[in-house]
């Protein structure tokens, strides 16, 4: 380690206090920052990386929030110790962060000029044109296309990848030294995603910047840091050079974290077996209406036109950006939302059934939904939400009957049938996807829709969900829809792949087959984004 | 693996089956009580917490327990302040006049009406024949005339009379002070016990409150719920309704209405309800609107349950958070209503123990200021309590706080 050091933590400690309860967040970390150089902090949620963050700008929920020990020393001086006044002098100046989630983190109701002009003015007192120039001057630079027009836009004008742009330019206004990147790519597709990182990587030697880079993802770690730091249970349990740390992981947890790789062992193709699902031209426009009588000017087409066709034991996953039809696909086969077109499911058409005519259906064909903190109703206990399925299908069952197949379905995924009269609240995501799961398995469908089912886990948990997943569907010999985003999860789980945008098909196929040689631009594009973190050429995917 | 050994820790309870090292993130899971126990009987976490929230406000949680015991000491009224006794036992049979009415020939008398356990003469009887009575501690019901004041109507709280007072009585004919039935806050204008009718007018008003609020949620909730879950023209035709509805000068029509029906309490009731019943409304649609994205919805459906188990189930609960929230609220406003009517003279019947009634009589008797005073302590009193448990369950149910 060479240069002048930048920040310096040593011994910090991050306790939360609620309601006389002490929670130890962060345990006694320390670490340095050179000067113009990258440092990535790795761990999975929960493990304190987002609050060590946090503390440095002490941004934190005080005096909820307190530290028990340590100090932040930047360029010698201790921002734990500054006065409220003297450390919003360094916030937006000095040190700035980005946050994760794009669509919240800028304000709705000002334009972009408003926003990063605020900035300028607190620390810099700039205002009208040289504000206005500075402005141009840092959209330039984060990559956003004709910056002069985009000025007066609203956040809501711009999509998720242009908003994290405007972020990072806020936080580049005032040229920092110091920059933190607090998993600034998770809310965003893998082309865009790929994109953010390149920008930040060629600003910070551009700018001869530090930048602190927090992830859960070490294929990010790998492209842009020099040194990194796995943490785990608030402390670091390994740092050092990112070569090192890749080549010959120490710490065991390190290398559970490098091997949780999800294991590709897709189900084969089986091009005999008889079709489950099949649909044809499926079609959901949404209407956008104007004016006073709501006249429909015109659709936005989710799904324009779909073919696809589904055969027993499969998994067909369907991948593209955000916005491309994916969810809607998938909602529309179990007629969540109303659509046009045949579905065919196991032999019938499915379309124009009402409500009860479909109830029969619908205990052949389950989804699972990406957020597993949304999709468990926070008031029912595990048993409770698991039976709901089986008082509809099989009203009949005994109370003890039913049970049984509550607990045989908690074995299914892998939990206890001791935790079922615990309520969702007491799970971890992981655990929580795999009720969910079984709340599908009970009531022992055909065919399973997973809407992104792992991209709200961590890498390791990641893994395992796709274990289970694979496990289930021999074991049940289960049809699934498998919708995502993440390539990696797709490729260790698809039979065959149907690559979408706006709606339409680009390309479909064996996914082994597109995996090797993909034929549009479009899907290498992914491929490259997904597995190298490679920009595409512009105009290929969405910026 | 341990699983036996260790059945609290988390790591544990993964089954057998996976890879140790490929354990599930865990997040701290809180205390965890008793794992392999249904849960049905106890307070969910949740509400655990709530309640703990409600506690820690002592204002409202010590208001709760005023209110409770006040109330149902009220619900038991006949017991505290009646002009029969509670029990009598005469001439070797047990009489519960508190419960049943007896013919006064069951006492040797020989009208046939109905006993008059207050009568002088009847007393007298009783009191020759070693006749056991146990009254209620204050001996006049809410219609109860003083027979035997101290002065004309209205007459001072007995313990008020000065030696000036006495002297009146005793030159003008009225009761002499030795002989003095107490009437601890006086009488009100036509001689009745004034804290006879603060127990039953707070009863009433009480029952009646709540009785509004119940209906006009049960109402109101289910209006909203069927708007926010059906959306679409359902919800458009419904809110154009109620936005005429509310715009329709409440107050006027009440009284229209109550001086062409003969006011009685159920009467009242349906006259309010027609219009209380919009204030819950706006707020459950919108927990509804929001709640009927949740995953946890599109699930149910998924599942193939029918619409009305899932807003009962899984939509209700949610909306039940907001309608807590306003129960005390509305229904201190409810008893406002029906004593700012009694006020007016539109509401209950003449002769029932009515806060608003004693309150008009304050008004008219300026010279009798423990009229006015008794009323406006008793409704004062009610609504602070009301309004100290409202608070409370507000800050109980406060996400920011259940979640902190």
């Amino acid at each position: 380690m060479s240069g002048e050091l930048c920040l310096s933590v040593r011994d910090l400690s991050i306790a939360f206090r609620s309601s006389g309860r002490e929670t130890l967040a962060v345990d006694r970390i320390s670490f340095d920052i050179v000067k113009g150089e990258c440092l990535a902090l790795v761990g999975e949620s929960g493990s304190g990386k987002s609050a060590t963050a946090l503390s440095i700008l002490r941004l934190l929920p005080y005096p909820m929030a307190h530290h028990p020990s340590g100090s932040i020393k930047f360029h010698g001086r201790d921002l734990l110790k500054l006065s409220e006044r003297e450390i919003r002098r360094v916030r937006g100046d000095n040190i700035t962060i980005v946050f994760q989630e794009p669509m919240t983190s800028l304000n709705p109701l000002h334009t972009i000029e408003k926003q990063i002009g605020e900035i300028l003015l607190l620390h810099r007192g700039l205002t009208g044109k040289p504000a206005r120039e500075r402005t141009v001057e840092v959209l330039t630079q984060v990559g956003i296309p004709d910056p002069q027009t985009r000025l007066k836009a609203y956040p809501h004008q711009l999509s998720g990848g242009q908003r994290q742009r405007v972020m990072i330019a806020m936080a580049l206004a005032n040229e920092p030294d110091l920059l933190i990147a607090d998993e600034p790519t998770t809310a965003l597709d893998v082309t865009v995603q790929a994109q953010i990182i390149a920008l930040l990587k060629d600003i910070q030697s551009r700018l001869h910047m530090s930048l602190l880079f927090i992830t859960h993802d070490l294929g990010i770690v790998r492209k842009i840091a020099q040194r990194v730091c796995v943490m785990k249970d608030g402390k670091i349990v390994e740092h050092g050079a990112v070569e090192r740390v890749f080549s010959s992981p120490e710490h065991p947890y390190t290398r559970a974290l490098m091997q949780a790789e999800p294991r590709p062992d897709p189900a084969p193709p089986q091009p005999d077996a008889p079709v489950l699902l099949k649909t044809e031209h499926l079609k959901v426009w949404f209407p956008i209406t104007r004016g006073l009588m709501r006249k429909t000017v015109g659709h936005v087409k989710a799904c324009d036109g779909l073919t696809i066709e589904l055969r027993k034991g499969e998994t067909l996953g369907v991948v593209g950006e955000s916005g491309s039809g994916k969810s809607t696909l998938g909602r529309a086969i179990l007629r969540l939302i109303s659509s046009e077109g045949l579905i065919a499911f196991m032999g019938r058409d499915l379309q124009g059934l009402t409500f009860k005519e479909m109830r029969p259906h619908r205990r052949d064909m389950q989804i699972v939904f990406q957020d597993p903190y949304g999709s468990l109703s926070p008031r029912m206990s595990v048993a409770d939400i698991i039976k709901e399925g089986l008082k509809v299908h099989q009203p009949q069952m005994s109370s003890s009957q039913r049970d049984e197949r509550v607990v045989q379905a908690l074995r299914d995924v892998g939990l206890s049938p001791d935790m079922r009269f615990r309520f969702p609240h007491e799970f971890s995501g992981g655990q929580r996807q795999r009720i969910a799961m079984a709340r599908a398995l009970v009531l022992e469908p055909s065919f399973i829709v997973l809407d992104e089912p792992t991209s709200a886990l961590d890498m390791v948990i990641q893994a395992q969900m796709v274990d289970l997943l694979r496990d289930l569907q021999k074991r049940h010999n289960l049809t699934y829809l498998f919708i995502s985003h993440d390539l990696r999860v797709v490729a260790a789980l698809a039979s065959r792949l149907l690559v979408m945008r706006h709606g339409l098909v680009v390309e479909a196929g064996e996914a082994a087959e597109l995996f090797r040689s993909p034929k549009t631009d479009y899907t290498r594009a992914l491929f490259a984004a997904a597995f190298k973190l490679e920009t595409a050429p512009e105009g290929v995917v969405e910026q | 693996m341990d699983a036996k050994i260790l059945p609290e820790s988390a790591e544990a309870e993964i089954e057998p089956g996976i890879p140790a090292e490929l354990k599930p993130d865990l997040e701290p899971a809180g205390p965890l009580g008793l794992a392999g126990l249904p849960r049905g009987f106890e307070f969910s976490p949740l509400n655990a917490r709530r309640w703990h929230n409600f506690k820690a406000n002592r204002r409202g949680y010590w208001s709760l327990w005023i209110f409770l015991v006040l109330f149902v000491a009220s619900l038991f009224a006949e017991f505290i302040a009646n002009d029969k006794p509670l029990f009598v036992h005469f001439d070797g049979k047990t009489f519960f006049p508190v419960f049943f009415t007896y013919p006064d020939t069951d006492f040797g008398d020989d009208l046939g009406t109905a006993a008059d356990y207050r009568d002088p003469h009847l007393q007298k009887f009783l009191d020759e024949h070693n006749a056991i009575e146990i009254w209620a501690p204050i001996r006049f019901s809410y219609n109860t005339i003083n027979d035997n004041p101290p002065s004309a109507f209205p007459s001072k709280p007995t313990w008020m009379l000065t030696p000036a007072d006495c002297e009146f009585a005793a030159k003008n004919g009225y009761a002499k002070c030795g002989t003095l039935e107490y009437n601890w806050v006086g009488t009100d204008d036509q001689g009745r016990d004034v804290l006879a009718r603060m127990i039953y007018g707070f009863r009433i008003s009480v029952l009646f409150g709540l009785v509004l609020t119940i209906v006009s949620s049960v109402i109101g909730v289910a209006a909203g719920a069927v708007q926010g879950y059906f959306g679409g023209w359902t919800d458009l035709l419904f809110q154009r309704f109620i936005e005429i509805w509310t715009s329709v000068p409440e107050l006027y029509l009440l009284l229209i209405i109550s001086s062409v029906l003969v006011p009685g309490f159920f009467v009242l009731l349906g006259i309010l309800l027609l219009f209380s019943w919009v204030r819950l409304v706006g707020l459950v649609r919108a927990e509804f609107l929001r709640g009927r994205n949740f995953e946890y919805i599109q699930a149910a459906r998924a599942l193939g349950v029918s619409n009305k188990v899932i807003m009962f189930r899984h939509l209700l609960p949610n909306a039940m958070v907001a309608t807590m929230t306003f129960l005390p609220f509305i229904m201190s406003s409810s008893v406002m209503t029906l004593t700012a009517l009694d006020f007016l003279g539109f509401g209950l019947p003449p002769g029932s123990p009515s806060l608003g009634e004693l309150l008009s009589q304050a008004k008219a008797n300026v010279q009798a200021p423990w009229l006015g005073l008794a009323g406006f302590f008793t409704v004062a009193l009610m609504l602070s309590l009301l309004i100290f448990i409202g608070e409370a369950v507000r800050d109980a149910f406060d996400p920011r706080k259940t979640f902190a």
